[in-house]
């Protein structure tokens, strides 16, 4: 049995429908990410979750329980908030320990309990300062020592990082993978940021106007997105995302992508679509990252189906690790991404191999994924 | 803030245009200030001095004999025991009135701000209504509600009228800061097990400096000064300082002692200036955190 259970919740503030029945579970020790664009609904699920919200329908269980009815303080969970909320009149070890204040533990025992924390995350110099006095990354450190100190049955986060300048950020993720890895917490996660998802979950939830997306592990958000929606959001840059038709080619079919002033490319149909999915003369959208658009030695060796196509070059983006290549296809930039060594000039014609084991199907009126 | 406008001043305006504006600034004090000086003088004048003299001009031999006379023994009404036991009227007045008002409003502004309930809105707008009511209109039948629980003629009474009367202001003082105190603190508070009271004393009341000092400042004013309710709720041995120093100025019989006069209204004067002097400069500083956001 999953040990965090979401079931049927609806949210409403008066006629307004924030939460449209979300269905989710967790199992003990899991990493859910909850992403999507902002107002998606996502902090007010986890608001939910942590109670601070009420809900309007629905059920939240922990480890079996349900807790819809209980307090905040009374479901076992810790939160960490985007702006850290630390307690602005208190020394970081007063705010560690002011939870356990709040529920009577003897001084004694919380003193140990705070060294206990701040060494897990080395911040014991940090004990006897007042939130003003600590940096960005600090008081993030402090933040989560507070959710620490509480060893309690669910961690939540709020958007944690987005305070932080680029670089501490990547660092805290690390750091907040780590501290999933050793203590083999239950977290849910919310982030709009699609890469700390990735970075993150062991299993994403992807949420738009209050109703769920998709739910899996990132590899499956990632690789088989199930909407149109999904496959645009996750991933950076985005899936290119290319109307095309099916037509008959060589005893099979395949897809036409038009190009302007020269022949449509053909790819021949992806490996994953089911046959009989696509009808010929049938519309459908392409998607395929830019990763799986690279040049001919670069594609992968492995793949049953990579189709070479020549096509012209629009731009050239190098981005040290990669250099990003665009050309035009179905009336839309389609982006590459090539060995930042690849001899790549603007106004070329070279190969660009497609991998289209890694190349999904939309139906443009559903928009939902084909196959 | 001061600086800017500086800068700006030093970019536009010549010396003379700074001599202009000076000029005036101090002209406009001086019309100001100029009835306390004469007071201040008067007050250590001796009588005699007072009708044959210059009315700006410094004491010729200065006394204390009529701060004495006003504080223990100037005849008001038909008692001559000095304005002491008004002044300790006010007071026992005054102190309560402003700690539970403040109390109240700091309450008010937590739960209109931080525990929304359906219909705080209009809750509120009621609550700031009472700040426009003139006071003149809810004489008689604040009389009549005084009388009716046994409280009229009372300071106690007064300390009523006041905590309601200052409700509004406090509530509005309070609930304007408090919108701009972040609700994750509370939501933090909420979930490490802290209750209504517990968030109140330990979270928000910490961060409360400014704004209690705003509001301490503003009821100790209004209520110390006050002569309406004073004059309506109250008589005989019970009435505040003010009510007290208007008797004493205005007794028909006798000698008018200006001296005297003068005495007793610096000294019914003084808490407020003292209050100002001592916690001023958290005013504009408070009033200004309550009204922007951060």
């Amino acid at each position: 049995m999953a040990f965090l259970e979401i079931k049927g919740l609806f949210k409403r503030f008066g006629k307004v429908e924030v939460l449209k029945g979300i269905d989710l579970d967790l199992e003990l020790g899991g990493f859910l990410v909850l992403v999507g664009p902002s107002g998606c609904g996502k902090s007010t699920l986890l608001s939910a979750i942590a109670g601070l919200d009420t809900i309007s329908e629905g059920e939240i269980r922990i480890d079996g329980q349900v807790v819809n009815d209980l307090r905040p303080s009374k479901r076992d969970i810790a939160m960490v908030f985007q702006s850290y909320a630390l307690y602005p009149n208190m020394t970081v070890a007063e705010n560690i320990a002011f939870g356990m204040e709040m529920r009577g533990v003897p001084k004694p025992e919380r003193d140990a309990a705070v060294e206990r924390v701040a060494a897990t995350l080395q911040m014991g110099h940090l004990l006897s300062r007042k939130p003003s006095q600590l940096s960005g990354g600090q008081r993030q450190r402090v933040a989560m020592g507070r959710a620490l100190v509480r060893d309690p049955r669910v961690f939540l986060f709020d958007e944690p990082l987005s305070n932080l300048d680029a670089k501490l950020r990547v660092d805290m993720r690390t750091e907040i993978k780590k501290l999933h890895q050793s203590t083999g917490k239950t977290i849910v996660y919310v982030t709009h940021d699609q890469i700390e998802a990735m970075t993150l979950a062991t299993k994403i939830a992807v949420l738009r106007d209050g109703a769920l997306q998709q739910v899996g592990t990132p590899a499956e958000v990632y690789n088989r997105p199930a909407n149109l929606f999904v496959a645009d959001f996750m991933g950076s840059p985005s899936m290119n995302l290319l109307t095309s038709r099916v037509v008959a080619h060589n005893g099979g079919t395949a897809l036409e992508l038009p190009r302007p002033n020269e022949a449509a490319i053909l790819l021949r149909m992806p490996p994953n679509v089911a046959p009989g999915a696509v009808q010929v003369g049938q519309e459908v959208i392409v998607g395929i990252r830019p990763e799986a658009i690279t040049d001919p030695d670069g594609a992968d060796r492995n793949s049953p189906l990579v189709e070479i196509v020549e096509a012209h070059v629009d731009v050239v983006e190098p981005a040290g690790s990669d250099t990003y290549v665009v050309t035009q296809a179905s009336g839309k930039e389609v982006i590459a991404r090539m060995r930042s060594d690849a001899d790549v000039r603007p106004g070329s014609r070279i190969p660009f191999a497609f991998d289209l084991n890694k190349a999904v199907l939309f139906n443009p009126e559903s928009r939902q994924r084909i196959g | 803030m001061s600086g800017r406008v500086e800068t700006s001043m030093a970019g536009t305006g010549s010396s003379a245009s700074r001599i202009v504006i000076y000029g005036l600034l101090l002209l406009f004090a001086v019309i100001f200030l100029t009835p306390l000086f004469v007071m201040l003088i008067t007050s250590f004048k001796t009588l005699d001095e007072i009708r044959d003299g210059n009315m700006l001009s410094l004491p010729q031999s200065p006394t204390i004999a009529p701060w004495l006379s006003a504080w223990g023994s100037a005849c008001i009404g038909l008692t001559c025991g000095g304005i002491k036991g008004y002044f300790a009227n006010s007071i026992e007045m005054v102190v309560p009135a402003v700690a539970i008002s403040t109390l109240l409003g700091s309450l008010n502004g937590y739960v209109l701000t931080k525990f929304r309930f359906p219909g705080h809105k209009i809750i509120f707008a009621l609550m700031l209504f009472a700040c426009f009511i003139p006071f003149q209109a809810v004489l008689i039948p604040v009389a009549r509600v005084l009388g009716m629980v046994g409280l009229g003629n009372s300071i106690l009474g007064l300390i009523l009228v006041h905590v309601v009367y200052g409700l509004g202001f406090t509530t509005l003082f309070f609930r304007n800061y408090y919108e701009a105190f972040p609700t994750e603190l509370i939501r933090a508070a909420q979930i490490d097990g802290a209750g209504f009271f517990q968030i109140f004393r330990r979270i928000l009341l910490p961060a409360s400096g400014p704004i209690i000092i705003v509001t301490v400042i503003f009821q100790f004013t209004n209520i110390w000064n006050d002569f309406l309710f004073g004059s309506s709720f109250a008589s005989g041995d019970g009435v505040p300082m003010t009510v007290a120093l208007n008797n004493l100025v205005n007794t028909s019989t006798g000698v008018k002692e200006y001296n005297v006069d003068m005495a007793a209204a610096m000294i019914a004067a003084l808490p407020t200036l003292l209050v100002y002097v001592v916690a001023g400069r958290y005013f504009v500083r408070g009033l200004m955190a309550g009204a922007v956001k951060g």
